[in-house]
């Protein structure tokens, strides 16, 4: 037990590490920051073009969607910061992070915008294009509100997903939580630092997962 | 009947949903200030002929002038052309996620350019007219059918259209509601306005209808004053059909 408490919940170690770990937190955060808009940016275009696009449109974003999903994000990423290089094409740590969840978030978000667009009754649009509202005007104003209130659940759920996959960004050497940790358990030769980091994606992230279960029983009474 | 000039001109209207052909050269005009009832049984074309009368239906072949503009033309502003033409569908299709004004406002707002006050005021006129004035901040959820229908005409009527469309309007209502509507409808006959009406309120028909259409297999088979379609008609698909609906 004694053993047990000094490799993971050694108090002299967390005080030691802490502003290493704070560090990798922020990072964290900013990561977060960057590559959830981005993701649901590239996801409203992809759901957009794959159902209302015309039709070699629809299947180009289909099959976009296919290979991005396939394709692990870690070997994408690595691809996009050590592969890239090759064809003479730097795009950076950061850019190589941005790029990779664009294309992999997107994708899942796409879905999800999808799923919700399709859940939207034809008659919406039929009725808004009767009153004159362009195909673009009835989209913004009509289809995607009730589309997103549809899915929000899973927007919210799939965001979590992506908060934690910033984790991967450790890889191309952006001090992220979880490379700070291990920073600090190489140096400590302790593994209390992960502890800490799991504990502060907890805290972060456990009032998310709470919104979404509430989500999601609004969404069953709404029924 | 008035002599002006048909306010809708449709000429050979052909349309074919995969190898089946639903429209199969049907004419339909219908002049200023009229009120055309179409009937038929289900699968015949009626609500296709409908809804080509504002291109939410494509037909194949045929032209088509509602108030002077060539609908088919490609030259045409479709989005201009649809605010002189408002539409009614059998499932209301009100926003869900707007108050019933709101509802109104938008098309004033994105069509037609209007400011918010300017917008506010107009739907709360059009909601008013339908007897909704009371009920504007409800969102559709929180009305009925019959409410939910009624809002939907003040969302056409609010335009300023030149002709209504209505597509089956109190076929998904409670027998208890439909009266409310039909008042409304009413109204918007006796204020002129250029009406075709797919339904089978065969009594509201006889009572308010200034020509009948039958159709059958994507055809017209036959047209005429109410008297004449429910009384003496004269192919034996339009008795059998009358039979069948008086039987209800």
């Amino acid at each position: 037990m004694e053993d047990f408490l000094f490799a993971f919940l050694n108090w002299d170690i967390v005080t030691q590490a802490w502003p290493i770990l704070w560090r990798g937190f922020l990072y964290t955060l900013a990561l977060s920051a960057m590559t959830v808009p981005l993701g649901l940016a590239g996801g409203v275009v992809l759901a957009l073009l794959s159902t209302s696009g015309p039709r070699l449109v629809r299947l180009l974003a289909a099959g976009w969607t296919d290979v991005f999903r396939a394709i692990p994000p870690l070997v994408l990423l690595v691809f996009l910061y050590a592969g890239l290089p090759f064809a003479g094409i730097d795009v950076g740590a950061w850019g190589a992070v941005a790029l990779g969840f664009l294309l992999n978030t997107g994708s899942y978000y796409g879905e999800v915008f999808r799923a919700g667009i399709e859940s939207v009754p034809r008659g919406q649009m039929e009725a808004a294009r009767s009153t004159g509202l362009s195909r673009g005007q009835t989209l913004r104003h009509v289809v995607l509100p009730q589309a997103v209130r549809n899915v929000l659940p899973d927007l919210v759920s799939n965001t979590l997903e992506v908060v934690k996959l910033t984790s991967i960004a450790s890889v191309v050497a952006l001090p992220e939580l979880l490379f700070q940790a291990r920073q600090a358990q190489n140096a400590t030769y302790n593994a209390t630092p992960i502890v800490a980091a799991a504990l502060a994606y907890f805290l972060l992230l456990w009032p998310v997962v709470r919104l979404v279960s509430r989500l999601e029983n609004r969404a069953l009474a709404g029924r | 009947m008035t002599h002006s000039p048909p306010i809708i001109d449709a000429r050979g209207l052909w349309k074919k949903f995969g190898g089946l052909a639903v429209l199969k050269g049907v004419d339909l005009s219908v002049a200023e200030r009229e009120l055309v009832f179409i009937i038929g049984p289900s699968g015949s074309g009626k609500s296709t002929l409908l809804r080509c009368l504002n291109r939410l239906e494509e037909p194949d072949d045929g032209s088509i002038q509602v108030d002077g503009i060539e609908l088919l033309s490609p030259k045409t502003d479709l989005n201009a052309a649809r605010r002189r033409i408002g539409m009614v569908f059998q499932s209301f299709n009100l926003y869900p996620h707007m108050t019933a004004r709101a509802n109104v406002m938008l098309a004033l707002r994105k069509v037609l350019g209007q400011d918010k006050d300017q917008a506010a005021q107009l739907a709360a006129r059009a909601l008013d007219r339908v007897g909704l004035a009371e009920r504007m901040d409800h969102y559709p959820a929180q009305l009925s059918g019959g409410q939910q229908q009624r809002v939907a005409i003040a969302r056409a009527i609010a335009l300023e259209p030149r002709v209504m469309l209505f597509d089956e309007p109190t076929s998904a209502l409670d027998p208890e509601l439909v009266g409310g509507v039909l008042n409304v409808m009413r109204e918007l006959r006796q204020d002129g306005m250029t009406m075709v009406v797919v339904s089978h309120e065969m009594a509201f028909a006889k009572a308010a209808a200034d020509r009948v259409v039958f159709m059958a297999d994507g055809q017209k088979l036959e047209e005429g004053p109410p008297a004449q379609i429910f009384d003496a008609p004269r192919h034996e698909r339009t008795r059998a059909f009358i039979r069948q609906i008086d039987r209800h």
